[in-house]
């Protein structure tokens, strides 16, 4: 089974895979393959700052099989300015994610 | 080509088909915005529209990513807004949008051409303006129009020219030349270039580059750099995903950077952090700063900017000792404090006297293919007897010197006093400054509406369009022209690859230009096409626009310690383009200009130090002109795909200040202030620091439509800005003003 794995500590909340995602898909305005929520900024008492954005995945997302059986990234891994999303088999990403250490997480449409 | 360019596309196909799709390598620019240039792959149909823009992975300046902008190019170029023919209309109609007249291309220009003649022989080339918004594809067009028939007066109505050149003008007076962040965006290896290193720390200093992209800098390269390691410093009263990310974080009052950097170059020198060798042997004028930073003590300088004074000292220590340690500043610097050319001044100061120029992974000096400021492609037409008459060059003599334009202050007075002489005439392309980037919108609004002739050229018919001008010429997107892309930053030659043909009558800004040449002052025009224009125009390449296609970009060489070897100045001796060949600390160039050669920090005006009063009235400071990742400054707000991530212009408010003023998150209110007011949306957010509101600029409504001039006059934030700029004539106060709140209720 394939994913996305999102390295929380680089979304830097561009908004690139949501309309990239859009442009794939032809989705209409209201609808997304994927989307972008913000969280934060609040502080952990003795702590530093939370202030992420986090994508999430829909069922409009066929994670751009057409794409990635020509060879090429998902249009939103392509685009992401912050590189912040990477695809593969759900297995590879969890060793990614150990390697990552924090703030990271493995999506599936 | 010329020896040392390197060709990243040779070898790379520029163009090919894949089913019923033919897919093209070219490079993004304007229209619409921004200052970057990213290597793009666009996909055109059979009947040749644009269905799909994606990044091309073998551009080394943006490595396949894209920012939404461009992935939404499809909407754009499909938009029902986009102005598409030549419009006339009677002089006493101005305003009246119903009283526009389709016509011809021929028709137009024949108008605009008949006037510039008839105001150049009756009052002379100087008494017409040219108006332009920020460097895209059109800047140096539009400045050798200018010259080419006369006229020094360019300018882009910011008050103070408050875009970069407060920087890169100061930087004149002290480098010769001027610094850009080292993320190794010169090479097309990139971050494997052998030479190049990640710097230890980034202090990012009034920037949200992330959502702007100034001044060429593309902000995902600092994720880059965080990811190989790079530690962040953050300078901003904002609370940025940047700063919430840094290791260090300086949430300064608003217009205090000044006395920051002075603080942090006494606590370096105090504490002998600085480069005693790099000092020694390369700068000019340590001992005078030594003197004049002395009372920015920890204590002082804390309490003037809000911070505590451990944390300055930990930044100051951080900065020196960190090898190498590079400097991203942006637009805060030109227009938080009228004085922004000592605080630019000082800022450099903290990067010279700890050597962090132009080394590796720290602060480099660029080369140029094509120069934007000075004489060359742009300004080299222009007589001495014309650049005399340029406005403000007696008041400000920076502006002589120091830059192409002319100066808005100075411009302003003179269209409302007549004095030095009256001007006639204004050319306004691809800028919009009643929407954007004007001080007091109204005021110039009631400068310029009397000008006998007013002719807009842009891609839409916006509402500086709509109040002021007589004819108006329609412009094209980049996909629907070929250009060269030689953007902002560190330079290189790509090119714009026509794909589409343009909608309906659009022309490209350069084909406008050299139309009118052609007829205004044939001399000066002698190209058959605007792509003989570009060969000449890139000729320091050695390539063709044609030859371009297949190799483009091309990087031009580089190496850092150019000052080492001889590299920066005319003579090829070591040293800085200075007149004491070192970096001019106490500038020379300053002296004889009659400003104060040593850096200094004033108080923000108005602000609570400077003006107690006001300040009782108006308790809250005002940052304006906060970066939103679907738009490029007044542009995009009509592209449905866009406008749903950023619907509405917003004011952001700490949570404590929203309960004191009882306003709640998403509730509209007036900004207001001594100057004017507008609407805004609350958004209640912790990325507000307590006391201190942050807006966002350029805001109009283009569904409120023209009859209502798209509600810019309710929303422009710049009417609460007053028209002022500091002693040099650089330099403007948008970021550290004094406002209040009152609940919205329709009038």
């Amino acid at each position: 089974m394939n994913g996305l794995l999102v390295d929380i500590n680089f979304c830097t909340g561009c908004h690139s895979c949501e309309v990239a995602c859009k442009n794939e898909h032809d989705l209409p305005l209201d609808n997304y393959g994927i989307k972008i929520s913000k969280v934060g900024p609040f502080k952990i008492e003795q702590q530093d700052w939370v202030f992420n954005y986090v994508p999430s995945l829909t069922k409009e997302c066929d994670l751009c099989h057409e794409r990635v059986e020509r060879g090429e990234k998902p249009s939103c891994v392509l685009h992401c300015l912050g590189q912040a999303l990477e695809y593969g088999p759900v297995e590879d990403l969890v060793k990614r994610m150990e390697e990552i250490g924090s703030s990271a997480q493995i999506m599936i449409p | 080509m010329k020896e040392g360019f390197i060709p990243v596309g040779e070898g790379l196909p520029s163009q090919w088909t894949e089913g019923d799709e033919t897919i093209t390598r070219t490079t993004a620019w304007s229209a619409p915005g921004c200052h970057n240039g990213c290597g793009v792959l666009l996909h055109t149909d059979k009947e040749g529209n644009l269905t799909k823009v994606e990044g091309d992975p073998d551009c080394p300046f943006n490595e396949g990513r894209l920012c939404l902008r461009c992935l939404a190019m499809p909407q754009t170029m499909n938009d029902p807004h986009r102005a598409l023919y030549p419009l006339k209309r009677p002089r006493d109609q101005r305003g009246n949008p119903d009283a526009w007249e389709r016509t011809t291309w021929d028709d137009a220009i024949d108008i605009i051409v008949k006037n510039m003649k008839e105001i150049k022989e009756k009052y002379g080339a100087h008494t017409f303006m040219f108006n332009q918004g920020t460097g895209r594809d059109i800047t140096y067009y539009q400045t050798y129009l200018a010259s080419a028939y006369g006229s020094a007066n360019v300018l882009g109505w910011q008050a103070g020219e408050s875009c970069y050149l407060p920087r890169i003008s100061g930087m004149a007076g002290t480098l010769g030349g001027f610094f850009l962040t080292d993320y190794s965006q010169q090479f097309v290896d990139r971050y494997d270039n052998p030479d190049w290193v990640a710097p230890e720390t980034l202090v990012v200093w009034g920037a949200n580059f992330l959502n702007s992209n100034s001044d060429g800098n593309m902000g995902y390269w600092t994720i880059e750099l965080m990811k190989r390691g790079t530690k962040l410093i953050v300078i901003d009263p904002r609370l940025t995903w940047l700063s919430a990310h840094a290791e260090q974080r300086l949430r300064l009052r608003p217009g205090t950077d000044g006395a920051l950097a002075l603080g942090l170059c006494n606590y370096i020198i105090e504490n002998d952090l600085y480069d005693h060798d790099f000092v020694d042997k390369w700068t000019y004028g340590f001992d005078e700063l030594k003197e004049v930073c002395k009372p920015y003590t920890l204590e002082k300088t804390a309490e003037i900017c809000w911070l505590d004074p451990d944390d300055i000292a930990r930044a100051a220590r951080t900065i020196a000792t960190s090898k190498p340690c590079a400097m991203q500043w942006g637009l805060a610097v030109d227009c938080n404090n009228d004085e922004a050319v000592p605080q630019a001044h000082a800022i450099q100061c903290v990067f010279i006297i700890t050597g962090q120029i132009d080394n590796p992974g720290g602060n480099f000096l660029p080369v140029d293919i094509q120069t934007y400021e000075g004489p060359g492609f742009s300004t080299g037409l222009l007589t001495e007897e014309d650049r005399n008459l340029k406005i403000g060059v007696d008041r400000f003599p920076m502006y002589k010197y120091g830059s192409t334009a002319a100066s808005g202050d100075a411009m302003l007075e003179c269209l409302e006093t007549g004095e030095p002489y009256q001007m006639h005439g204004a050319w306004i392309q691809s800028a919009s400054p009643l929407v954007c980037c004007a001080n007091d919108p109204d005021r110039v609004y009631n400068a310029m509406k009397d000008l006998d002739f007013i002719c807009m050229i842009d891609p839409y018919m916006n509402a500086t369009a709509q109040a002021l001008a007589d004819v108006f010429l329609p412009v094209c997107m980049f996909p629907e022209r070929n250009g060269i892309a030689l953007t902002t930053g560190s330079q290189r030659a790509a090119r714009m690859t026509k794909v589409c043909e343009p909608k309906g009558e659009s022309k490209s800004d350069p084909e406008i230009v050299l139309e009118v040449g052609k007829k205004l002052c044939p001399e000066h025009f002698q190209w058959e096409t605007v792509e003989d224009l570009f060969t000449d125009f890139i000729e320091t390449t050695g390539v063709t626009f044609e030859e371009l296609e297949d190799l483009q970009p091309i990087y031009p060489p580089f190496e850092y310690y150019k000052h080492e070897k001889g590299l920066l100045r005319p003579d090829g001796q070591p040293g800085f383009n200075t007149q004491t060949g070192r970096i001019e600390i106490y500038s020379t160039m300053f002296q004889s200009m009659g400003l104060d050669p040593l850096p200094y920090f004033e108080e923000p005006v108005p602000g609570p130090v400077s003006d107690p009063e006001k300040f009782e009235k108006y308790p809250y400071i005002l940052i304006t002109g906060t970066r939103r990742p679907a738009f490029f400054h007044s542009e995009h707000r009509t592209i449905p795909g866009l406008r749903r991530v950023n619907p509405d212009p917003l004011v952001e408010i700490h949570p404590d200040d929203a309960k004191d003023l009882d306003v709640h998150d998403g509730e509209w209110v007036w900004l207001t202030n001594y100057q004017g007011r507008c609407k805004r949306k609350v958004s209640v957010s912790k990325e507000a620091l307590k006391g201190v509101f942050t807006a966002d600029h350029a805001w109009y409504y283009p569904e409120a439509g023209p009859e209502n001039l798209y509600d810019v006059r309710e929303l422009n934030v710049n009417n609460l800005i007053p028209y002022t700029t500091g002693k040099s004539g650089f330099g403007t106060n948008m970021k550290a003003n004094l406002c209040t709140i009152e609940k919205f209720k329709e009038d």
